[in-house]
């Protein structure tokens, strides 16, 4: 009984975490709403069981891609009019997706082989003596190894292009350099000059 | 009914005073922390540090929390309230939630789950979001550098410090803390992994805000960083939060590295102390080296802070990752 109060908790509170990302007049505060059902989401992988999944959802959502979209957004300089203007633009686009997004779930919802009540998420936990994360690593680095390091190369492609459309050296940036300013001595620094006082009289 | 009662309500009520005494330490801990923190700072100095308030000074702490609990609390007029008072509730609700998995001593621990570390790992990369939050809605320059300075920094360390506790659970074979310490029966970890212990007491010195690396609220150049406009009860949240931080630091060091509620030797005279004794016995010494390091330490630059987390710190902790699989795997050692 628990368990499904819990889990009713935590979705509603998703649904309507995700419904504030989209209503509310502050981007900022959007970023905080998403943050907001990340964490939740969380909280529905931990009722399932997946304690290791839950906890890398944090790490890697909340923890660095959450902190970047709050970064960004609060160097940005948005102004809510501009916004409702450029919402109008896409908002069939937009709603086609979601459309599209919608009718796939409701379809998966009502196939029988995909979705059925046999595969509740509450209280149908994997019986084993494994831990979680033995679980994770006995799958990933044996059967689905192939996939795994794909999708490690994909994350390295993605992160080396990054640095190459972020990394310039333009000449007129003063930089500093550690080991010139480490390697700096007595003799470099400090010129002793003989200055020939005049003397007013 | 009865079944409810005995399954949810009656452990509710037990983790209920089992969080409370918990709190209670961690609060005990920071009440003193600060007077000791005061007290070595001061004498490294040559000075005699918090003296008038009751014996010893021991009571101003006391005396400041009170004084700081009866100031008003002052909202900028032009800050986003909501968020400007969120954001210290943050910081300390995450420093404070973390002390859920600590083991004190064997079997002293509110929750005892498998993935303890990535738990404290998770909840501790939330910690930056009250100081963004802060640093953001405060709507003036000096909070807002000091939250930008922060978010880098603390993401910037949080990579080394991953990379630590990949090494030393590489030699344990859990992600549960009570296993992490149980492995170190007869050898603790401080003395194989040394270079780590290194990295990962530098990295929680920057991923805590201590000096050297304290950055965010350099008072040289940014006033007091994302802390500027706070007052009041506010500002102590804040100041708790970050004291509660450093202790978490402290413990993860002793179960990492200096083998939890373990004894020094497993021979007589060490073994009739009781393990939480030896817990905030080793804890107590990383925090005064943490205080050590404040009083001698000058500030950090920022660029300085940057190239040591990622051209420094993170190549040699990766290395020191490849060479200690490597070397367990060569033995056929691995647990």
């Amino acid at each position: 009984m628990f368990p499904v109060l819990l889990f009713y908790i935590f979705s509603l509170a998703i649904i309507a975490s995700a419904l504030m990302v989209i209503f509310s007049k502050q981007p900022i505060n959007s970023v905080l709403f998403l943050i907001f059902s990340f964490i939740n989401a969380a909280g529905i992988f931990l009722l399932a069981g997946a304690e290791f999944l839950a906890l890398i959802m944090v790490i890697v959502y909340v923890g660095a891609v959450a902190v970047l979209f709050l970064f960004v957004i609060m160097m940005l300089d948005f102004n809510p009019d501009t916004i409702k203007k450029e919402v109008g633009k896409h908002l069939y686009v937009g709603l086609f997706i979601g459309f599209i997004l919608f009718l796939e779930i409701i379809l998966m919802m009502y196939s029988p082989e995909l979705f059925s009540y046999e595969y509740q998420i509450v209280g149908n936990t994997v019986k084993t003596s494994l831990t979680n994360t033995e679980i994770l690593g006995n799958l990933i680095y044996t059967e689905y190894f192939l996939q795994f390091q794909i999708s490690g190369f994909i994350l390295l492609v993605a992160m080396i292009g990054a640095i190459v459309l972020t990394l310039r050296h333009r000449d007129y940036v003063r930089r500093q350099i550690v080991s010139d300013q480490v390697a700096r001595d007595p003799k470099l620094s400090i010129e002793l000059v003989d200055i020939k006082l005049k003397i007013r009289k | 009914m009865t079944l409810f009662f005995i399954n949810y309500a009656l452990p509710l009520i037990f983790i209920f005073f089992q969080s409370a005494l918990v709190l209670v330490a961690v609060l005990l801990m920071a009440y003193f922390g600060i007077y000791a923190d005061r007290k070595i700072w001061a004498a490294v100095q040559l000075r005699k540090g918090p003296n008038v308030v009751g014996p010893f000074g021991l009571l101003q702490s006391a005396a400041d929390l009170l004084k700081l609990l009866f100031k008003e609390i002052i909202i900028p007029e032009k800050a986003n309230k909501m968020i400007f008072v969120l954001g210290p509730i943050v910081t300390c609700f995450v420093a404070l939630s973390s002390w859920a998995v600590i083991p004190f001593s064997e079997g002293w621990v509110v929750a005892d789950i498998n993935v303890g570390i990535l738990y404290i790992f998770a909840v501790s990369s939330l910690g930056v979001y009250g100081i963004i939050m802060g640093g953001w809605a405060s709507n003036s320059k000096y909070p807002f550098m000091g939250a930008m300075r922060s978010a880098a920094q603390m993401v910037s360390y949080e990579v080394s410090i991953g990379f630590v506790i990949i090494t030393v659970l590489l030699c344990v074979g859990s992600l549960n803390l009570s296993e992490i310490v149980y492995a170190q029966e007869g050898l603790w970890f401080i003395f194989p992994l040394f270079p780590m212990f290194i990295i990962f007491f530098i990295s929680a010195l920057a991923e805590t805000n201590r000096p050297p690396f304290d950055l965010p609220e350099a008072e040289a150049e940014l006033v007091a960083g994302y802390q500027t406009e706070y007052s009041s009860a506010l500002f102590m949240l804040y100041f708790l939060g970050e004291l509660a931080a450093t202790f978490l630091m402290c413990a993860m060091t002793t179960i990492l590295f200096l083998g939890g509620w373990l004894p020094p030797l497993d021979i007589l005279p060490f073994t009739i102390v009781p393990g939480v004794v030896w817990f905030f016995l080793k804890m107590a010494f990383i925090f005064f080296l943490f205080s050590m390091v404040k009083a001698l330490v000058p500030r950090y630059r920022y660029d300085q802070l940057m190239r040591l987390g990622w051209k420094v710190f993170l190549p040699i902790s990766l290395f020191y990752v490849i060479l200690t699989s490597s070397f367990l795997l060569f033995f056929d050692i691995a647990p």
